[in-house]
């Protein structure tokens, strides 16, 4: 029986006649008649056969996609570049209405809510870094990196960027990515600042040995990617700028209710991710970037992004939002234009806008002190464990390394132990940070308990026996 | 019912404040906990353990409101936004049913609450999933490997132009490679990633015929070439036949061949990108297979090449090993070809294998020739509208799945252009029509793209629209210029947005600028 497919309403053999009538075409074939027959494919499709009813294609996906693990019914300690959160029920409930779901591009006007939603994420996001021009987002906290260590390439004329070694590899394969090789014109020379390995954070001597006059730009993380908060940011830009760069960090922003806004000490570019606020972890589909700067033109007028302004109608004090320098955009003037733009994550950016106005100044400065606390507090317990030891037990947000060298077992190892227990051990660093030592990761985050970490604890006290 | 037959509508106007104007001192919309005795007991006070010179002590200036506040100001706010509540003929888009059923289950936590460094025996499911997807692509397109890392079409071209910048480097000829060919017709995103990547860009120019000649690719063609980068068919809806010889001449000075399939609806399955010869391709799961549009992503250009160029992909592989197990295969020579971190947006990557699963072949190519009936449905009304003309009118072929018309004799006519179309059209509950990608070639042009999924209705509602406007542009011109009328706000003039003294992009910014600091 040839039914009609419950996805495309024109696919009953009464309408398509209807329509080839009023074409006058005798049949589908004859439209394909630009084809050339020679480009026609000859070989057979393979694809399976279809799961026609919902019925079949929900029972086999279900069967797949419950193979999968995942960390509310294990005890997760994964962050490094994806973080668990909670999400407020709410920020599902927004972004998956249909209106902001399936929708493109239409007018100003028929396009107004998501435009503000848009806008309440740029302004909630600039509240938060101390900013007050801010982009849509890109892709990732990586492509954040890459963009604007072009923007910054291109104000100043110059070359190089320096950026701590101890960076997530991934996120610096994709700032690499950005750089180019150096046949090319307009290639990036990435350069590396070492750390204190007493501290883990910048080696600031290494730093000043590095910069001159080649230097674009100096980029580094608070808190780093280990976890380590860098108390002497101030320093740093005041070391760049004296240097004729560009300062550039990355921030995670659930940090920024207790720790104060990059703006303040001295960042030219703020970067970071926006999964952390009210995206789910989605296997790493849940990243996204931001760039957000003074609003000053040097620099508004390299953004590579779509920006969402406030701006009029034709009706006197009637409020509506339109792209702002849009022309500079590569859908404005393709080759010409600043790096290039497209599809990005902007239905995240409606869901961040939501999860930034619920929580509200306290919820941030809450959130903040409940990751300390649950972060510091599995610190000292992981510490207390026998061979187990903390290269920086103070000083960190969220993350902090934490080293098994003592205790003679691979990271690898203890992983696979703590899974038998239900939990998923912190990020392996032992291959991407030698140095380290058989080191990992841990991530905890406001959605662990004190039980959460003792039963950690209690795990890893019992796999390392 | 109108008077002149259309449906009766009005958007929502709600007046909405932004939400940095609402709530009160002290309002809370979400909780964590506070008093932790336990914790402190060990750890200390609390604010002791961020460095003194860093401890935030002016909180940021975030709007304090309860939850149900929150929930439906963005509620009013998606009411004020039109899409595919109406009908949306987005062109180069291709609007297509986002099925719920994927919806649904990647909200669960075996995709939401799966983190992606997790031990890979801990995500089989999606190690299948994408596995499956890449063996259907391949089997669509011809190509041997395809990865899901870039997060959007126009990614996927950067991937494209890196992964050129790579092979060329392993052969030493980067520095002489320097110039990658594409046409004005192709997407802006092509000579755009082709730039950022460090190549200079030749346009091939529009010709006659709807495409740019043999003999002007010819002539750009040299040992500067590094790659070709084309859409075909492009988004007037005219395929190109000599795309083969295309090829073959960039080949032959050692260029590679890249195919933007982003206008893919209307030959999937009756062609295959690597049977045409092309190295590359490039899928827009967000868009051809299913998956939402989100207004702009999370979306997935999914980077299908050949065998030759799949060493050069630095982004990471799922395998399927001798005892069924999959694996994540992380190349060694990393930092060349990474657009972006992790495998994927992996809840795209599962709606777009759903979607093919739902269809099969057949349903593929049934989807192909309804998107080709539709569209040469439309065109049949459409150019029954005086004032409505078609782009490149003397190429009177079949268009493809899409078709750029123009407004030019109805501008002429009455001075109503296509942007106060554009704006009417919604005051009919029917998002804007798309108009065409820089540089405009035609005057005053519109293009539909109808896709599989509307009723022959909707569309016939749709061009009833077009038809009541243009008869609007002749009786009432200033109504159609004026328009919207049925939208929550007037027409946007947009006035400020490239002054720096005026452009806001933040609320902060624009309460400086005006004065409204306090």
């Amino acid at each position: 029986m040839n039914r009609a497919h419950p996805y495309m309403a024109n696919s009953t053999e009464e309408t398509k006649k209807h329509m080839l009538n009023a074409i006058g075409a005798a049949t589908v074939d004859e439209l394909f008649e630009q084809i050339p027959d020679e480009h026609v494919t000859t070989r057979r499709f393979e694809l399976p056969e279809p799961l026609v009813s919902e019925v079949e294609l929900k029972r086999h996906m279900t069967g797949v996609l419950g193979k999968n693990e995942h960390c509310e019914d294990n005890l997760s300690f994964l962050g490094g570049g994806t973080w668990q959160h909670h999400v407020p029920a709410i920020c599902d409930e927004i972004w998956t209405r249909s209106e902001f779901l399936t929708s493109v591009w239409g007018t100003g006007s028929s396009d107004l809510g998501r435009n503000q939603a848009w806008f309440e994420f740029a302004s909630q996001l600039g509240e938060l870094v101390g900013m007050e021009f801010v982009g849509l987002p890109v892709y990732s906290w990586g492509a954040a990196v890459g963009h604007s260590m072009r923007m910054a390439t291109r104000m100043t004329g110059r070359g190089r960027v320096l950026v701590p070694t101890l960076m997530d590899p991934q996120r610096l394969d994709v700032a690499r990515t950005y750089a180019g090789f150096p046949e090319q014109e307009g290639h990036i020379e990435i350069a590396y600042v070492g750390y204190d390995p007493a501290t883990g954070r910048l080696d600031l001597a290494d730093l000043d040995s590095r910069l001159d006059d080649g230097v674009a730009a100096v980029y580094f993380e608070n808190p780093a990617y280990l976890g380590v908060i860098e108390d002497r940011a101030a320093e740093i830009a005041r070391m760049a700028r004296a240097a004729g760069a560009e300062t550039i960090v990355g921030v995670d922003p659930t940090s920024l209710g207790v720790i104060v806004p990059p703006s303040d000490y001295g960042a030219d570019i703020a970067v970071g991710t926006t999964q952390p606020l009210g995206i789910h972890m989605n296997g790493g589909g849940g990243v996204g970037g931001f760039i957000a700067t003074r609003d000053e033109e040097r620099y508004a007028r390299e953004y590579p992004t779509l920006q969402v302004s406030l701006t009029d109608t034709t009706h006197e004090g009637e409020r509506a939002f339109g792209l702002a320098l849009f022309q500079q955009s590569s859908y404005g003037s393709r080759e010409d234009g600043k790096d290039w733009t497209g599809n990005s994550v902007y239905l995240w950016a409606i869901a961040n806008a939501a999860y930034m106005s619920v929580l509200g100044p306290s919820g941030f400065e809450e959130l903040g002190g409940a990751i300390l606390r649950r972060s510091h507090y599995a610190a000292r317990r992981l510490a207390g464990v026998a061979g187990v030891s903390l290269p920086w037990p103070t000083g960190f947000f969220k993350e902090f390394v934490v080293g098994f060298d003592g205790t003679g077992i691979p990271v690898a190892e203890i992983n696979r132990r703590l899974r038998d227990h239900g939990i998923f051990g912190g990020r392996d660093l032992s291959s991407d940070f030698p140095d380290l030592g058989q080191s990992a990761l841990y991530c905890v985050t406001e959605v662990h308990s004190r039980a959460d970490i003792d039963r950690l604890a209690a795990a890893l006290e019992e796999v390392t026996r | 019912m109108t008077t002149n037959g259309l449906r009766k509508y009005h958007a929502a106007v709600w007046d909405e404040p932004l939400v940095m104007e609402m709530g009160a001192p002290g309002r809370r919309g979400q909780l964590f906990p506070v008093d932790e005795p336990d914790l402190d007991a060990v750890v200390g006070d609390t604010s002791d353990l961020i460095p003194e010179s860093l401890r935030r002590g002016r909180p940021a200036d975030l709007p304090e409101l309860s939850e149900p506040e929150v929930l439906r100001h963005y509620l009013h706010l998606s009411q004020e936004v039109l899409g595919m509540m109406g009908i949306s003929l987005f062109g180069t888009c291709t609007m297509k049913y986002n099925p719920r059923v994927t919806e649904a289950l990647t909200r669960q936590p075996f995709v939401a609450e799966t983190h992606p460094d997790q031990d890979v025996e801990t995500l089989q499911g999606t190690l299948e999933v994408i596995h499956g997807l890449d063996r259907m692509l391949r089997d669509l397109t011809g190509m041997d490997q395809f990865v899901f890392q870039p997060g959007g079409g126009a990614d996927a071209a950067f991937l494209h132009a890196t992964v050129t910048r790579a092979y060329h480097e392993a052969r030493g000829d980067l520095a002489q490679r320097r110039e990658i060919i594409t046409t004005v017709q192709a997407h802006p995103c092509n000579p755009a990633t082709a730039a950022a990547a460090g190549f200079d860009v030749i346009n091939l120019p529009l010709e006659e015929k709807g495409y740019a000649s043999v003999e002007a690719l010819r002539a750009a063609a040299s040992e500067r070439t590094a790659a070709l980068m084309v859409n075909n068919p492009d988004d007037i809806g005219i395929y190109n036949p000599h795309i083969k010889e295309w090829v073959d001449i960039v080949h032959s000075v050692g260029g590679l061949c890249f195919y933007d399939t982003a206008n893919f609806n209307g030959v999937m399955g009756r062609i295959r990108a690597r049977e045409l010869g092309f190295d590359a391709c490039m899928m827009m799961l967000h868009k051809t297979f299913g998956a939402p549009k989100a207004g702009g992503g999370p979306a997935v250009g999914a980077y299908g090449c050949s065998e030759e160029l799949a060493p050069y992909l630095t982004a990471p592989v799922v395998v399927k090993g001798d005892d069924g197990a999959f694996a994540i295969r992380v190349p060694e020579h990393a930092g060349s070809t990474q657009v972006r971190e992790y495998l994927g947006n992996i809840p795209v990557i599962i709606k777009a294998y759903s979607w093919l699963r739902a269809l099969g072949a057949a349903g593929v190519k049934e989807a192909a020739d309804l998107s080709l009936l539709a569209n040469n449905y439309m065109e049949t009304r459409l150019l029954q509208i005086p004032g409505v003309t078609k782009g490149l009118p003397h190429l009177d072929e079949y268009r493809m799945e899409m078709t750029r018309y123009s407004l030019g004799e109805l501008t002429e006519e009455t001075g109503v252009t296509t942007v106060d179309v554009a704006n009417r059209m919604v005051d009919y509950g029917v998002d804007a029509f798309w108009m065409s990608h820089e540089p405009w070639f035609i005057p005053e042009p519109f293009t539909p793209e109808a896709g599989e999924m509307w009723s022959v209705e909707d569309l016939d509602y749709w061009i009833d629209v077009i038809a009541a406007i243009c008869e609007e542009a002749r009786t009432d011109p200033e109504l159609v210029k004026t328009a919207p009328h049925n939208q929550p706000i007037h027409r946007v003039v947009g006035s400020g947005l490239d002054d720096p003294e005026r452009w806001a992009t933040t609320w902060r910014a624009y309460r400086r600028k005006n004065g409204l600091e306090g």
